[in-house]
């Protein structure tokens, strides 16, 4: 058992937010990913309040070890999430962490009071890698916007506040830092990294929908080490880290550098039980190394 | 019918050319419907090379399931399709599937017409095989025709008029459509063709399903990077599809 934010966990390994949407692999592979549910907990895509219908295809681009998506945070906004999603990922035998993404801080309040009272939810997570409306700069790449939001946010729920930090900051570690003041309960990363791709034959024009994306998968995996590596000697609270896990021994790596859990994100892509894989593999290195 | 979840590895029981096509079978228990796709990655050498690419797997239609064997049809256009392509019988490769909605079956009152395009023909030889179906394939010229053998009775045209009629495969449509308007178009192919057969479809308000492509990076709805856009907004074309009514496409 792995405790995080005072939810027991089965293991130490749990998706990355956006990487594994439930409702449509319960109609691919039925009940059968009910009973080998391959995560510890399950965190949901971002929800915002308004509907959001995402970018404008192409949205993948794959890279060496890797891919980039500009995906555009496609959901049923909050009332559809309540409605629709919430009573399904409830459902799945583990703990249930809701993801939630505002642009200004009065919509992520709203977001936090609606998702907060719902006993379903264990834990929320902010997604904080988009622009503040005001300045242009993403929430979560600045200390003092973290540290204002959470002024916000913090007094209105008891629920884990979990900050997924962004990997695209000058400083993460100090990032980590302002969530870590500002009263939360556990921080989570890499988020995906900025990166581009030109369109083949059209020089010099962007093949992404949304012009550049976020790089992740394997690429990514020494970049999230170092970044996990640093915010995790920094901050007392609990670290998830991400970034290019494929097996038991990256995920390990990850719990070396000092994080409590484990997440997986591009590798469920690749194989949509990858993350039970990896959790089988991790535990068969702690029992060889406690042997 | 649900897939198995998660990855499996299945061998390649047998590889044969076909014009400058690559059919290899796996063995694999699964009964995949036309229309239906698989995603396939070589076991071994995939990613790591000279470019680390391929990374993810590809999203390819079943051709054929019979004995216990599901068969593909591959071009070598990319470096996917190249190392899936050079897989040899007894190689191995990860598999997910069969996933996506496969063709209806027309009304009884309606001709099933099979209209074809290149690499984008096995799932109409699929459904020929299991449902029956006039077809009309389009190919680049006299070699890459030879696959039409895998089909019944086909009309065929090319783009440099080397075998049957010299044109686009919907010139094939048109005649067929001047004797009979009480039918039913499935289709699957490059992308500008699948557009002219769905707006001549539209036009005359024929019903018409086309199988659409699109790179994916899951192909079981997780990645949300296949959209296609509808009259119901963006979906998901390996979930939502990759089947769609040509009267839904925007």
């Amino acid at each position: 058992m792995t405790e995080f934010c005072r939810i027991e966990l089965e293991h130490p390994v749990i998706n990355a937010s956006g990487c594994f949407d439930v409702l449509a692999a319960l109609e691919v592979f039925g009940e059968q990913l009910i009973a080998r549910f391959p995560f510890a907990a399950y965190v949901s895509k971002t929800v915002t309040l308004a509907p959001r219908a995402g970018n404008a295809p192409p949205r993948l681009w794959e890279s060496a070890g890797g891919m980039l998506n500009s995906i555009g945070l496609p959901n049923p906004g909050i009332d559809g999430y309540l409605e629709q999603h919430l009573p399904v990922y409830a459902g799945l035998g583990v703990p249930l962490i809701t993801n939630v993404m505002g642009s200004t801080e009065g919509e992520f309040a709203e977001l936090v009071e609606r998702v907060a009272e719902r006993d379903e939810v264990a834990a929320i997570e902010l997604n904080v890698s988009c622009p503040n409306v005001a300045t242009g700069l993403d929430i979560g790449a600045d200390p003092e916007g973290v540290l204002s939001l959470l002024a916000v946010l913090r007094p209105l729920t008891r629920k884990p506040l979990i900050v997924k930090l962004t990997p695209n900051a000058a400083d993460v570690a100090l990032c980590a830092a302002a969530a870590e003041e500002g009263g939360a309960d556990a921080v989570s990363l890499i988020n995906t990294l900025r990166a581009m791709a030109l369109t083949p034959g059209q020089p010099g024009r962007p093949w992404l929908g949304g012009r550049t994306g976020g790089m992740s998968g394997p690429a990514i995996r020494a970049v999230a080490l170092a970044q996990v590596w640093s915010v995790a000697q920094r901050v007392s609270i609990p670290v998830v880290g991400m970034g290019g896990v494929t097996s038991g021994s990256d995920a390990a790596a990850l719990l070396e550098a000092g994080a409590r859990l484990v997440a997986v994100g591009t590798e469920s892509f690749r194989d949509p039980a990858a993350g039970g894989r990896i959790a089988a593999e991790l535990a068969t290195k702690f029992a060889e190394n406690a042997a | 019918m649900t897939a198995p979840f998660g990855r499996r590895i299945a061998a390649v029981a047998e590889r044969r050319m076909i014009g400058p096509y690559v059919v290899f079978e796996i063995e694999d228990s699964a009964l995949p419907e036309p229309g239906q796709f698989y995603m396939l990655a070589a076991v071994e050498e995939w990613g790591g090379g000279a470019s680390d690419r391929p990374f993810l797997p590809r999203a390819i239609s079943a051709l054929s399931a019979r004995d216990g064997r599901v068969g593909f049809l591959l071009e070598d256009v990319g470096p996917g399709t190249h190392r899936l392509c050079a897989l040899q019988a007894g190689k191995a490769v990860h598999v997910v599937g069969p996933l996506g909605h496969g063709f209806r079956r027309p009304t009884e009152d309606r001709s099933t017409i099979l209209v074809g395009g290149g690499v984008g023909i096995p799932p109409l030889a699929f459904y020929q095989e299991r449902h029956g179906g006039a077809a009309l394939l389009g190919f680049r010229d006299a070699d890459h025709a030879r696959a039409a053998a895998l089909f019944a009775n086909p009309t065929i045209a090319t783009d440099d008029g080397s075998q049957g009629h010299p044109g686009p495969v919907t010139d094939l449509l048109l005649d067929r459509l001047e004797h009979d308007e009480t039918v039913e178009i499935l289709s699957c192919g490059p992308p500008a063709m699948l557009e002219a057969v769905g707006a001549l479809a539209r036009s005359r308000e024929l019903a018409a399903q086309l199988a659409l492509e699109a790179p994916m990076a899951c192909g079981f709805g997780a990645c949300f990077g296949c959209v296609v856009e509808t009259i119901d907004g963006y979906q998901r074309v390996c979930v939502d599809g990759p089947v769609f009514d040509a009267a839904v496409l925007v």
